[in-house]
């Protein structure tokens, strides 16, 4: 029997140059490398570049060229000259594609197709999509009849996660820019090179100094950004357990905060589904990325009565999955990000065995260095099992079954997040009921992990408030109350 | 030398196996359409994403010449012109014979595929080289002729010495929703081939959805097919990959639930190397490897043969040489 073997298919890394060590990138230029610690590939354990690690007083400064920035020249810009900013590092996003690819899967350990064919691109889409708001503001509806124009808070501090580094870079500055915000983005402690990249990017683009300042580092960093007096909204995407730390060191101040944090989002597969459309979508909701994905579909609800079927099905379709090294183009499956996350899933998948889930994964052989993990599906996992109550964030798939469509609601809601959901029919009344029925910030039908800018995107519950994207993703980075002297810039949303 | 195996089957027996299948005492056209029907859908934003992402597949060096050999091996060169004469037939079978006359170690398609008449022709041109004949048959390409027409048709070409009919099915009465009518005739058809191998075109682009080519899979297999197919390359759009993946799920499942394996033939429109092993990568990865065979898998081409010999010289040599460099048969 003759077997279709793919040979090895590296995308070359020699279009990335990397440094040795990089320092901060404060009011448009990088700092002297100090105080470093290794930035590393998790696919191979090497060094990759040393960091910075930020303190205080480099906090301090970055906080203060955002703010000289904002009140010197962002802040007054009109909106038809920030979008030709927006516009210019859309498109150098794109021209550069290919090194910010590749410089994402080295630093993330996640395979050079979801980089190149989803990370890079909905970055530049980010960019792109706001370019066009930002001469349009008055016109977005974000003020109620007859209040004041939107007008921007001023400095803004961001933090975000590991796990899409570059697009949730641009999923944070691309509005703030937009809205007329100067921005202090903290990127995550092993994940940072993408951020560094796209420092240069700013430079390219002419951006004015201190519009964008990258600072790396760890917790530290991000927690002395966050409780920075001068900075006058917080955005935060990451894990909920941080999200509750930030939202309580702001609280009792003016800082307006969005955070998206984690979820345990349910994918709803009735009977009359497209069962071979939804296997795929139950393979691309959880196992994309590793399944480390906020909104990842880790709880896989089947209806009973095809339950057998179905993991049938996808217990095949996983068997064709490709999992090593994320250089390679025909990698499906990269590599766990760090050796905490891998313990954190090794854990967590234990312990569900231990409460009664059975374990299974297709054949694969995982490389001997990095952080690997192979594709799991838990199956005969109850709602009391810790598999399906907190966030696994990693290749591991639960299964439980549902009856009917109020069971599989009930089920789908019982959960303390609340940030996506899927639900496979072929009836459309049956999507718009459960729609309409899920907490979820985002329900897909009949498919999933589907992201764009155009679509609001955020969550209920322990997922976090505030959304991000679409007209409503604006909302977190305007106000429209009476302007105070330290905020009135005239013209600044025009 | 191309092997396929068939068994000689009768319109009766075909009909007892489907009653079987359905699990029925009587086959009517009301339980074949509950049955067909009862399928699963399919979501098309899904399979045509699906279809997409399996072209990103990246298939280099040694993967590329094995790919490359496979796809020649698996093409029935296809001649069915009005104009067709005993010369151009006898010109395409020697094409077939003799690939590349620079390389003598260039694999041979699988098949000739030529109207009827031309089945003797092509016959005393193959020889005994164990390149298969095949022969459109049944009013190919629109199928708008009456039963003992379709019939006539088809044992002629078996009579002349075909290895293989293309026939087409109803698609009127596939679209009016008479399937006992598609059942019946492919059954009548299977019995004249007798141990002939038969292919069955469903003419995909007239069928338009999905849904309509699952169902048109199922059926064929159902009334003893021992291919199906997905165009007479008379009709846009012919073969897609979104197409061919809905019918290689189809004999993946046929054979799950049956025991019986089916091959797939994508027809019309594949010309480039790139197009044949995208093909190649689904058929891999959505039926699996043990339909990695000419006699599982075929292209239905005339053009594809020549850039699959180009890019084979580019894998020998590093050059690419150029349309000069191939032969126009």
């Amino acid at each position: 029997m003759p077997t279709f073997e793919y040979a090895p298919a590296p995308e070359s890394r020699a279009i990335v140059t990397i440094e040795k060590s990089y320092g901060l990138f404060i009011d448009g230029a990088f700092t002297r490398p100090k105080a470093t610690f290794a930035t590393i590939n998790p696919a191979d354990e090497t060094v990759l570049a040393e960091v910075s690690q930020a303190g205080p007083k480099d906090v301090d400064k970055a906080v203060a060229a955002a703010r000289r920035a904002y009140e010197g020249v962002w802040g007054t810009m009109s909106g038809a000259e920030r979008g030709k900013y927006l516009f210019r590092i859309a498109r150098i996003l794109q021209e550069r594609a290919r090194e910010f690819a590749v410089l994402e899967t080295l630093d993330n350990g996640k395979p050079i197709k979801e980089t190149r064919d989803v990370d890079v691109p909905t970055a530049a889409a980010h960019f792109f999509y706001h370019a066009g708001w930002a001469d349009k503001l008055e016109y977005a509806g974000l003020s109620a009849g007859g209040a004041e124009a939107p007008r921007p808070h001023g400095v803004v501090g961001q933090v975000i996660p590991w796990n899409f580094p570059l697009l949730m870079l641009a999923w944070k500055i691309a509005p703030a820019l937009a809205t007329g915000n100067t921005v202090v983005l903290k990127p995550a402690e092993t994940t940072p090179l993408s951020a560094l990249l796209f420092a240069e990017v700013c430079q390219q683009a002419d951006l004015p100094a201190g519009v964008v300042n990258i600072i790396t580092g760890d917790g530290r960093t991000g927690q002395a950004l966050v409780e920075h007096p001068d900075v006058d909204k917080v955005a935060f995407t990451g894990s909920t357990e941080v999200g509750k730390m930030i939202a309580r060191s702001i609280a009792g101040t003016s800082k307006k905060a969005t955070l998206e944090l984690g979820g345990k989002a349910a994918n709803i597969v009735f009977d009359d589904a497209p069962i071979d459309q939804a296997v795929e979508g139950i393979v691309s909701g959880i196992f994309f990325n590793q399944g480390q994905v906020c909104c990842a579909g880790s709880r896989l609800l089947v209806q009973e009565n095809v339950h057998d079927q179905v993991i049938a099905k996808l217990k095949r379709r996983l068997g064709t999955l490709r999992v090593g090294d994320p250089m390679d183009k025909n990698s499906d499956l990269g590599a766990i990000n760090s050796k905490a996350q891998l313990d954190r899933i090794t854990a967590l998948v234990e312990a569900g065995v231990a409460e009664g889930a059975e374990r299974w994964s297709p054949e694969c052989s995982l490389p001997a260095k990095g952080f690997w993990f192979p594709p799991t599906v838990l199956t005969g996992v109850s709602q009391t099992h810790r598999v399906a109550t907190e966030e696994i964030f990693g290749p591991v798939l639960s299964v439980l079954t549902f009856r009917t469509p109020q069971e599989a609601v009930a089920k789908a809601n019982n959960t303390a997040y609340g940030l996506s959901a899927g639900v496979w029919t072929e009836k459309g009344s049956r999507i718009l009921w459960m729609a309409d029925q899920l907490k979820a910030g985002v329900v897909w039908a009949n498919t999933f992990n589907r992201f764009d800018p155009t679509s609001p995107f955020g969550g209920y519950k322990e997922s976090g408030y505030g959304r991000e994207g679409g007209r409503h993703g604006l909302e977190a980075y305007v106000t429209t109350a009476p302007a105070t002297s330290s905020t009135q810039l005239t013209g600044a949303t025009r | 030398m191309v092997t396929v195996s068939t068994t000689t089957r009768s319109a009766q027996e075909l009909t007892a196996q489907a009653r079987d299948v359905l699990g029925v005492s009587r086959l009517t056209n009301s339980a074949l359409t509950s049955w067909l029907h009862g399928l699963p859908g399919v979501d098309q934003v899904g399979c045509e994403g699906r279809a997409a992402a399996l072209g990103t597949r990246s298939i280099k060096t040694t993967s590329k010449a094995w790919a490359i050999d496979t796809a020649i091996g698996m093409i029935d060169l296809t001649t069915l012109e009005g104009a067709d004469t005993v010369g151009k037939v006898r010109s395409l079978c020697a094409k077939a014979l003799v690939p590349d006359a620079l390389d003598p170690t260039t694999p041979r398609p699988a098949a000739i595929c030529v109207y009827g008449d031309m089945v003797a022709t092509a016959k005393a041109a193959l020889g005994d080289s164990g390149i298969h004949v095949a022969a459109v048959a049944t009013a190919f390409p629109s199928g708008r002729a009456s039963m003992p027409v379709k019939l006539a048709d088809t044992r002629d070409a078996v009579e002349a010495g075909a290895d293989e009919i293309d026939m087409v099915i109803d698609r009127g009465a596939f679209l009016s929703g008479d399937y006992l009518t598609v059942f019946n005739q492919i059954a009548e058809v299977k019995q004249a081939c007798g141990d002939t191998h038969l292919k069955v075109i469903m003419e995909t682009g007239e069928l338009v959805t999905y849904d309509n080519v699952r169902r048109a899979s199922y059926l064929s297999m159902l009334a003893g097919g021992d291919f199906i197919k997905t165009s007479t390359g008379k009709v846009q759009p012919a073969a897609t990959l979104p197409v061919t993946l809905i019918m290689l799920e189809a004999v993946r499942d046929w054979r799950e639930l049956t025991g019986v394996q089916v091959g797939v033939k994508p027809a019309g429109g594949i010309k480039t190397t790139k197009d044949a092993i995208k093909y190649l990568v689904m058929v891999s990865e959505i039926a699996g490897d043990d339909w990695m065979t000419p006699q599982w898998f075929r292209f239905g081409a005339s053009s594809l043969l020549n850039d699959l010999l180009l890019q084979r010289q580019k894998l020998a040599t590093g050059a690419y040489s150029g349309a000069d460099y191939v032969t126009i048969d």
